[in-house]
């Protein structure tokens, strides 16, 4: 991860308006802001794949996230600004990329040299917001207001039945499974791309792409069967 | 060989185009595509039709003037060749070919299929190129040795032929490899390094001006260059350009 | 008009061109910025001389008609440049450069001229490498040479096979920097129409804007053309599509003498033509020579079962194969000269013994260099040498890695595959030795007027060695022009702005007006390639390869008859005021139609051999060219009349001071 490293200290090198006024400081922020949310994908996962083998685990390390000051009022914030500003940074691009041929073609072969992930991050990222919304729904505003609305009391406990609750419904589950296939289509493409964008392409870093290709299949493959995992032990 | 061709045909930059339909028959596999379209020239002048303009000069492969978008290809289905070296034997007899300008706001029509690319020229007035005057008064060229895979990697960003075809094809339009294929080129060479700061920011200052999409890395542009122009050099001058920031 | 001086300085060979730099007047830089010029074409001489121009503080107009400079036809060249650097240590210098490309252009070129172009060889690499060029390196970081044609030593730098366009993109770049300065300005899709000559002197142009059609009139202190050969004349030739005379031709009949028009180079490695649908050809690098060797079949019964498909090539044993290169010329090989060997390539296909259908190709063959190599790479490696696959797949590595792109190009357009079967190749139309004549100064018998690169004659002589194009056009444009222009502009600081408004534009743009609507009036019903290719035909059929008094007389006769019909029966559609590709070629082709009669008027008149000229009435018992040097010493320089049958011949005498004239031998 000392590439991620390296980028950090270029952005904070990087003059705050070349990054809204140069398409490759454009890119470069949509880059980091990428990397920013697999870091976070990291660490979510690993907390939640401890729910499938200690229950007691998950839940210690579930209550630190939720009550430690600095994950609530730093990494909390700077993650839900992170996530707005992939989505806000994306769909400006979109829309600016798009506008740059305003006469279309009338045919165009788009999957003879590209693959469809990558010509289609807007889908997949659309895709991946609303399960953000629902996940949002599910647990982050709940969450909120147990803990700064009704401020009910502290319960250690609770993370893992409030988890194991969620899974239960089949549809539910199919939503998740359904979200996570576009999240590894995403990762796919946007992993092993962040390291393009950032100027990382030579024959040092040829590993790096089977590397974010392998992360892209595990780790939503990984989450899926966690729900899958509760789902059935859950009856 | 009889093919259908559907050509993209603009009277002028103002005017509204629109495809039109036509047969043409005899068509000798052993053609160039370029010569199909000179036979279809030669057929619709006998019918009093205005022959369909396009753009075309060396015709092997070198010059970058040919931009044809066949059947929704830069240059057609081939790979590694210009729309001039693209051969007939590539199509079957009672094929639809569908031939489009490169498209790109950047890239205007100028008439059917001849579009505009100054944009490009004015990319490398911007800074691509060396600031040494051609006195002759300069040292030994062996005076600097450069490191073979350096000159080698510096050769292959410069064969670019400037044919737009990277825009063309790319979903954003965007010209970053064709910029960055000239960046690459300097970068690599001891005499571009003295500049470069200045290079990278201006050439990519005048591209954005210039309305090309952004890079999102989708690969389409390596695959259809005609010269093989590497995605390498793209990450290169995203390198360079952070770098210059930094520097800025 | 003054006869013919060329205006060689005097003084020793060596020393002639630094004295006269010395001694010729120069414009202050404070008064350069008063000084427009006008460049004509854009490849390397164009790019070269107004990148310099411009950086010496003259305003530069440039026209290209492609839609950008690096479009250029010097952006083909593949094989390499030469220089006199003797960085081999092989014995090459100066003189050594300068003595083979008098012996190669067979006597027929000026002495002070060809010995300049050597002595500034050297600082075109120096400048190139400063500006960027990548030229091909060895692994000490140093620069690599390759040899070439007709010479002894390895001087030739290159990039892969692309050599011209690195070398283009490098002037390019240095225009690039004075366009983005303001002191270039650049017209592209801009046709040269015609020349304008007030009182005598060179002062504008009048350009066609090839996108809106517009006339327009520029004016300038000087006008440069380098607008390149003219060997489109043949229609089927390795130019690209657009390359043409008209610029030259233009200046021709406005007083500019052409000169030598008749000396053309036929190219030996280029893809034979496939049928009657072939828009142009495609050369081959002659680098290829360097490991290919040439043959035909040595029974002319396996020549027609090869024509016929019934034999492979590869099915011919080693002892039933002619390779009459190496037969012919045991001390070159097939490093022969470009005209020697084009013409025995003819002399063999002529005999029956060419191979593909048309019976019009010979073969280049690789398997021996294939085979050497592969040895060599597995004696490096310690594997084992006579392992055939393994060799051969060794030896196909570096054919690859020194002529990869030839060999792709080859198979894209033949649909076969070089590294397993022999390449087929023919002679074409390549270059034109000829054109417009100039003298020390480059500057055409118009005062004012100067004429660079290929579209003057004055450095090849009879025959142009390889790699020799592309150090010319950049000696002409970094080093000789932008010195020897400053000799005549150093009069003009005082004339001011040219009014575009004199009689002269005047005329000259009514002149170009009335051409242009005539084509458009003529409503005929051939179209203009219709009479492109007939041009063509009776170029290639008469004064081709080989030329003799009968063909010649009718090829003036039926090029007469040509044109005349071409004005009558010519269909250009469209309009004056738009893109109008059938235009804009009409008024080529009218040139061109023009041009081919003078051509065929000198090939005519020179009864001698000499380089790529080769008259049938002049040769040895064994059919090598024959020169007459008593008779023919000399530059045939054509004053425009009225008609190209009218032309007026001056004759410049060549004097050779330091080289002793002989046969040219490669036996």
């Amino acid at each position: 991860m000392s590439l991620i490293g390296y980028a950090l200290i270029l952005l904070s090198k990087l003059s705050f308006m070349s990054v809204f006024t140069s398409s490759i400081g454009r890119k470069v922020a949509m880059a980091l802001s990428g990397l920013f949310l697999i870091l976070f994908l990291t660490q979510h996962f690993t907390i939640n794949i401890t729910s499938v083998f200690s229950e007691d685990l998950f839940n210690e390390l579930s209550h630190f996230m939720g009550n430690n000051p600095i994950v609530q009022f730093v990494f909390q914030p700077l993650l839900i600004f992170g996530v707005l500003f992939h989505f806000i940074m994306g769909f400006v691009l979109e829309l600016q990329n798009r506008s740059a041929r305003k006469n279309s073609y009338s045919q165009y072969k788009g999957s003879t040299n590209a693959s469809w992930p990558s010509r289609n991050m807007i889908v997949s990222g659309l895709v991946v917001l609303s399960f953000l919304a629902l996940h949002f729904y599910d647990f982050w505003i709940p969450e909120m207001n147990y803990k700064y609305i009704e401020v009910l009391p502290l319960n250690e406990t609770r993370y893992f039945e409030e988890l194991v609750h969620k899974f239960e419904s089949p549809v539910r589950v199919g939503l998740y499974v359904l979200s996570f296939f576009f999240l590894a289509l995403h990762l796919y493409h946007g992993f092993s791309s962040s390291f393009q964008s950032i100027g990382a392409n030579n024959k040092y870093t040829q590993a790096i792409k089977p590397l974010t290709i392998a992360f892209s299949i595990l780790i939503p493959l990984g989450f899926v069967f966690i729900a899958i995992y509760h789902h059935i032990t859950a009856f | 060989m009889k093919l259908t061709l559907k050509v993209w045909r603009q009277a002028n930059r103002t005017a509204k185009g629109k495809m039109e339909t036509y047969q043409i028959q005899e068509v000798s596999p052993n053609m160039s595509f370029l010569e199909m379209m000179d036979m279809l020239n030669q057929q619709l002048m006998s019918q009093g039709i205005e022959p369909v303009a396009f753009d075309h000069d060396c015709r092997e492969g070198i010059c970058g003037m040919c931009s044809m978008f066949i059947n929704g290809e830069a240059h057609g289905p081939d790979r590694l060749v210009t729309t001039c070296q693209l051969h007939m034997r590539k199509f079957n007899d009672g094929d639809t070919i569908t031939i489009e300008p490169f498209r790109a706001n950047a890239f205007p029509v100028i008439r059917d299929l001849v579009v505009d690319r100054s944009a490009f020229d004015r990319i490398q007035h911007a800074g691509g190129f060396i600031s040494v005057n051609t006195s002759g008064n300069t040292q030994d060229a062996n005076a600097i040795p450069i490191n073979k895979t350096d000159a080698d990697h510096a050769f292959d960003a410069a064969t670019c032929i400037g044919c737009g075809a990277c825009v063309a094809t790319c979903k954003n339009a965007s010209a970053m490899l064709f910029v960055s294929a000239k960046v690459s080129q300097y970068a690599l060479l001891p005499q571009g390094k003295v500049e470069a700061t200045e290079r990278v920011l201006n050439m990519v200052k005048q591209m954005d001006e210039e309305g090309f999409g952004n890079c999102t890395n989708t690969g389409a542009c390596e695959v259809e260059c005609p010269k093989g122009i590497s995605l390498e050099n793209i990450a290169r001058m995203n390198r360079e350009y952070l770098s210059a920031s930094t520097k800025g | 008009m003054a006869t013919l001086d060329s205006k060689i300085p005097k003084g020793p060979l060596a020393e002639k061109w630094t004295q006269h730099k010395s001694n010729i007047n120069l414009v202050s830089p404070a008064n350069k910025r008063l000084i427009d010029v006008i460049v004509v074409g854009t490849g390397l001489a164009g790019a070269s001389a107004s990148a310099t121009l411009a950086e010496l503080g003259y305003n530069v107009k440039t026209f290209c008609f492609q839609d950008s400079p690096r479009r250029a036809h010097s952006i083909a060249a593949q094989g390499g440049i030469n220089a006199a650097k003797n960085y081999q240590g092989d014995g090459d210098s100066t003189h050594r450069l300068f003595y083979d490309t008098i012996k190669g252009g067979d006597y027929r070129s000026r002495e002070a001229n060809v010995y300049r172009l050597a002595e500034v060889s050297t600082n075109i690499i120096d400048q190139c490498v400063a500006q960027g060029v990548p030229f091909a390196r060895d692994y000490g970081g140093l620069l690599d040479n390759r040899s070439f044609g007709g010479v002894l030593v390895s001087r030739t730098f290159y990039a892969k096979g692309q050599t011209g366009q690195q070398l283009l993109l490098g002037a390019y770049s240095a225009m690039n920097r004075q366009i983005g300065r303001g002191k270039i300005k650049m017209y592209n899709r801009h046709e040269m129409m015609d020349l304008v000559v007030i009182d005598g002197k060179a002062r504008g142009i009048i350009a066609r804007n090839l996108v809106t059609g517009e006339i327009e009139r520029h004016a300038a202190h000087a006008v440069v053309i380098a607008s390149g050969g003219y060997g489109n004349v043949f229609f089927l030739s390795t130019n690209a599509m657009g390359s043409n005379v008209s610029a030259a031709w233009k200046i021709h009949k406005k007083g500019a003498y052409f000169a030598n028009p008749c000396f053309t180079q036929i190219h030996p490695t280029c893809i034979p033509v496939s049928g009657e649908h072939q828009s142009k050809l495609t050369l081959m690098s002659e680098s290829l020579r360097n490991d290919g060797r040439i043959w035909v079949p040595k029974n002319i019964e396996d020549a027609k079962a090869i024509r016929e498909g019934k034999l492979k090539p590869t099915q011919i044993a080693e002892e039933d194969r002619d390779y009459y290169l190496e037969r012919r010329y045991p001390a070159f090989g097939n490093l022969v000269p470009r005209d020697v060997a084009s013409r025995a390539a003819k002399e063999r296909c002529d005999a029956g013994f060419g191979v593909n259908a048309t019976g019009e190709a010979v073969y280049l063959d690789f398997s021996a260099a294939i085979i050497r190599y592969g040895k060599e790479q597995a004696h490096v490696k310690g594997l084992d040498e006579n392992d055939a696959t393994l060799v051969k797949k060794l030896g196909q590595e570096v054919v690859r890695s020194k002529y990869g792109n030839l060999f792709q190009m080859y198979e894209k357009i033949v649909d076969q595959n070089p590294y397993e079967t022999p390449m087929m190749i023919y002679p074409a139309v390549h270059y034109t030795m000829g054109g417009v004549w100039v003298d020390y100064n480059l500057m055409t018998s118009i005062p004012g007027c100067y004429a660079i690169g290929e579209a003057n004659f004055s450095d090849h002589g009879a025959n142009r060695l390889g790699a020799s194009a592309l150090m010319q056009g950049l000696a002409d444009g970094y080093f000789v022009l932008p010195y020897t222009i400053g000799d005549y502009l150093a009069n003009d600081i005082r004339t001011g702005k040219i009014n575009t408004e004199h009689p002269e534009f005047e005329k000259a743009e009514a002149g170009v007006k009335a051409q242009l609507e005539g084509f458009i009036n003529a409503k005929g019903k051939q179209p203009v390639d219709y009479y492109h290719r007939q041009l063509g035909k009776i170029m290639w059929n008469q004064c081709g390869m080989s030329r003799n008094e009968n063909g010649l007389k009718q090829a003036i006769k039926d090029i007469r008859a040509l044109r005349e019909d071409f004005y009558k029966n010519v269909n250009v559609p469209g309009g004056t005021n738009e893109f109008n590709e059938e235009l804009a070629k009409a008024g080529r082709v009218a040139d061109f139609l023009e041009l081919g009669e003078l051509f065929a008027k000198d090939a005519l008149e020179r009864t001698e051999s000499c380089g790529g000229h080769f008259r049938e009435e002049s040769q040895t018992a064994e059919g090598e060219a024959l020169r007459d040097d008593k008779n023919f010493t000399y530059v045939a320089a054509w004053e425009y009349k009225g008609n190209p049958s009218k032309a007026n011949l001056h004759k410049e005498e060549l004097k050779y001071e330091e080289i002793e004239i002989k046969t040219r031998s490669y036996k």
